[in-house]
């Protein structure tokens, strides 16, 4: 169900940045659909009723095999996503970054967030 | 002999941040400084390259072994994709230090470009799913901002497009990534290929699938997701240009595309029929529009989409070989005339993007209309033009006939003779198109006020100097034996082989 929701998160993410006409609204699509797999990474790593994957005392541990116990196996949720994700926000931050300033200079130059009336290119 | 492996990101990437920082403590007498460096960089990967050819190395980032941590991968067609990478960032970092004295901010310029460099050296060696993507990204984010590098009208709003296209095509490729972590619990390639293990995909997978070529496609500019190319490509500086259809497309697009088919999923034979019909389709559609065009770089611009059809039919025809279980011999002489191709048309279509900056730079213009008569006026870059055009139409001795000469074998031994017929057929318009911009930029009458038109000598014709010489003597990789075993006949086995890359990686 949870994994639907995220599929329609991207579905409207990029419905909206195909269709839209203005420049700031498609910029918002792009985001939302990096959102919903941001979303998406989240819950492969989610465990209902997980505990944190650190390892702080010794119950965890299985003494002197330098591994841990099957218990926190079995109830650690995946670090691993978490870490991904961080990742993929740093990145579309820097996208985004670049994404409104190009807006703020096509603006500039077209006085119109339109994107039907910026069309000097065509062929 | 060990190959310093992270040295391909890093000489570029360190170099990258050193640009503005030169740049701003010598102020105005920085150019000439930023320069050298610049070239020093791009001229010490090719180095490496170079000394990489026929090494098969894989490198644990901080001594993590397989499972646990990041890994570079350096085999045949790593090298092989690294040197062209190589070749067109020589050829398009010495050109740009007479061309972009047009522009303001080298340093800056430089710096995005040495970024591009390291993304698609990153992109190349990765051998962990995620962190190709982040290389592509990093390679993607320097290319939108050196398409909308001049700031004008038209560049801006190519950028803006490009922009938003291949962001949508670097979340379809995390989607993709993530859905594989997903199902196979791994991020190694290597890994993940032992897990799926050449049985057929299950569902979340297939649609992992489908995701990364739909996100790759959209890199690669194949038809139907090709909508961008045309207005960024030509936008761009034209240095920028010839990285771009030269190498990046490639590099982020056809090679990630085939190392993920063919070494981590496995071919079969409904991906080859897609593959297949991509390259079909992007050759003639992009070959057919680019015939229409009076732009000069848009005209080029559309070649490359065709062009890039040829390297993904070739590695389609190879794949359902390889899948229907026919004779790897000629699933090999298919991928060898794709991956051939792909080297080749980074060497060409980087030269013909160099001729027309030059013609540019002359004359202010990239209409084919305004211009004529140029051959007097240019005659280097007239050269040099006409070898890329025979290169990209495959008239021999050139090496663009030799690698679609092995495509056509290829497809005829295999049964497709109508794939060889369309083949043929493409070339045979490639020509025609290519003879229209000898006619109107360098035959023809001279327009009045292109009378006092000069060439820019110095580093930018030596830069297609290199690559036109490249274009005659390529050919000898595939006639001589010695050359096409050790550059060549790696790269293929790499592909041929599929699934046993696995295996052979994690065991080393």
């Amino acid at each position: 169900m949870a994994y639907a929701l995220c599929l329609l998160l991207f579905m409207i993410g990029l419905y909206c940045a195909v269709v839209k006409k203005n420049m700031v609204k498609i910029v918002i699509g792009v985001l939302v659909m990096e959102y919903a797999v941001n979303i998406f990474l989240i819950m492969i790593g989610y465990r209902k009723d997980g505990i944190a994957p650190i390892v702080i005392n010794d119950d965890e541990l299985i003494t002197g095999a330098g591994k841990v116990s099957e218990f926190f196996v079995n109830n650690s949720v995946d670090p691993l996503p978490q870490a991904l994700v961080l990742t993929s926000i740093v990145i579309s931050l820097g996208s985004l970054a670049l994404m409104i300033a190009l807006c703020i200079r096509l603006y500039e130059k077209y006085g119109t967030f339109d994107i039907t009336q910026i069309r000097r290119l065509k062929g | 002999m060990s190959i310093p492996l992270p040295a391909f990101i890093a000489i570029p990437l360190v170099m990258a941040f050193l640009m503005p920082l030169v740049g701003s403590l010598l102020g105005r007498k920085a150019n000439p400084v930023v320069t050298f460096l610049a070239n020093a960089a791009t001229i010490g990967v090719l180095f490496l390259a170079i000394v990489s050819i026929g090494n098969t190395e894989v490198y644990n980032v901080g001594k993590w072994p397989i499972p646990l941590g990041i890994n570079l991968v350096l085999d045949g067609l790593s090298s092989l994709v690294l040197l062209a990478i190589a070749v067109v960032s020589v050829a398009a970092m010495l050109f740009s230090a007479r061309y972009m004295e047009q522009y303001t901010a080298k340093a800056k310029y430089y710096c995005l470009f040495l970024l591009m460099v390291a993304g698609m050296n990153g992109v190349v060696l990765s051998g962990d799913i995620f962190n190709l993507f982040v290389f592509l990204e990093i390679a993607s984010i320097a290319s939108y901002a050196l398409v909308g590098f001049g700031c004008e009208h038209e560049e801006l709003e190519a950028s803006f497009k490009y922009m938003v296209l291949g962001c949508i095509a670097s979340t379809f490729v995390l989607f993709g990534v993530a859905l594989v972590y997903a199902q196979t619990g791994s991020l190694n390639m290597a890994q993940i290929g032992g897990i799926i293990g050449g049985e057929p995909l299950s569902g979340p997978l297939a649609f992992a699938l489908s995701m990364l070529v739909v996100g790759f496609g959209l890199k690669a500019a194949l038809v139907p997701f090709h909508a961008w190319l045309p207005d960024a490509h030509p936008s761009a500086p034209a240095p920028i240009s010839a990285m771009l259809s030269g190498v990046l497309i490639k590099a982020l697009g056809v090679y990630a595309l085939s190392r993920i088919i063919f070494n981590v999923f496995g071919v079969s034979e409904s991906i080859g029929w897609v593959l297949i019909g991509l390259g079909v389709v992007s050759m003639v559609i992009g070959v057919f529009l680019a015939v229409g065009q009076w732009d000069f770089k848009r005209l080029l611009a559309y070649h490359s989409i065709s062009q890039m059809g040829y390297v993904v039919l070739g590695l389609g025809i190879g794949a359902v070989i390889l899948a229907q279980g026919g004779n790897k011999a000629w699933a090999g002489l298919a991928i060898l005339g794709g991956l051939f191709h792909l080297i080749n048309h980074a060497v060409f279509k980087s030269l013909l993007f160099l001729t027309s900056g030059s013609v540019e730079m002359s004359t202010g213009s990239r209409q084919l209309k305004q211009m004529g008569g140029l051959a007097e006026k240019l005659p280097f870059t007239r050269t040099a033009c006409t070898v890329a055009s025979a290169s990209i139409s495959g008239i021999p001795p050139f090496n663009g006939f030799w690698s679609k000469l092995i495509l056509v074998i290829a497809a005829v031994q295999a049964g497709f003779y109508w794939l060889a017929a369309v083949t043929v057929l493409v070339s045979l318009v490639t020509l025609i198109s290519f003879l229209k911009i000898q006619r109107y930029v360098f035959l023809g009458e001279l327009p009045e006020k292109l009378e006092d038109t000069r060439e820019h000598r110095g580093s930018m014709l030596t830069a297609m100097a290199f690559l036109a010489c490249l274009c005659v003597l390529m050919g000898l990789l595939v006639i001589v034996p010695s050359l096409k075993s050790t550059i060549l006949d790696p790269a293929v086995d790499v592909l041929v082989e599929g699934l046993e890359y696995s295996s052979r990686i994690i065991n080393m």
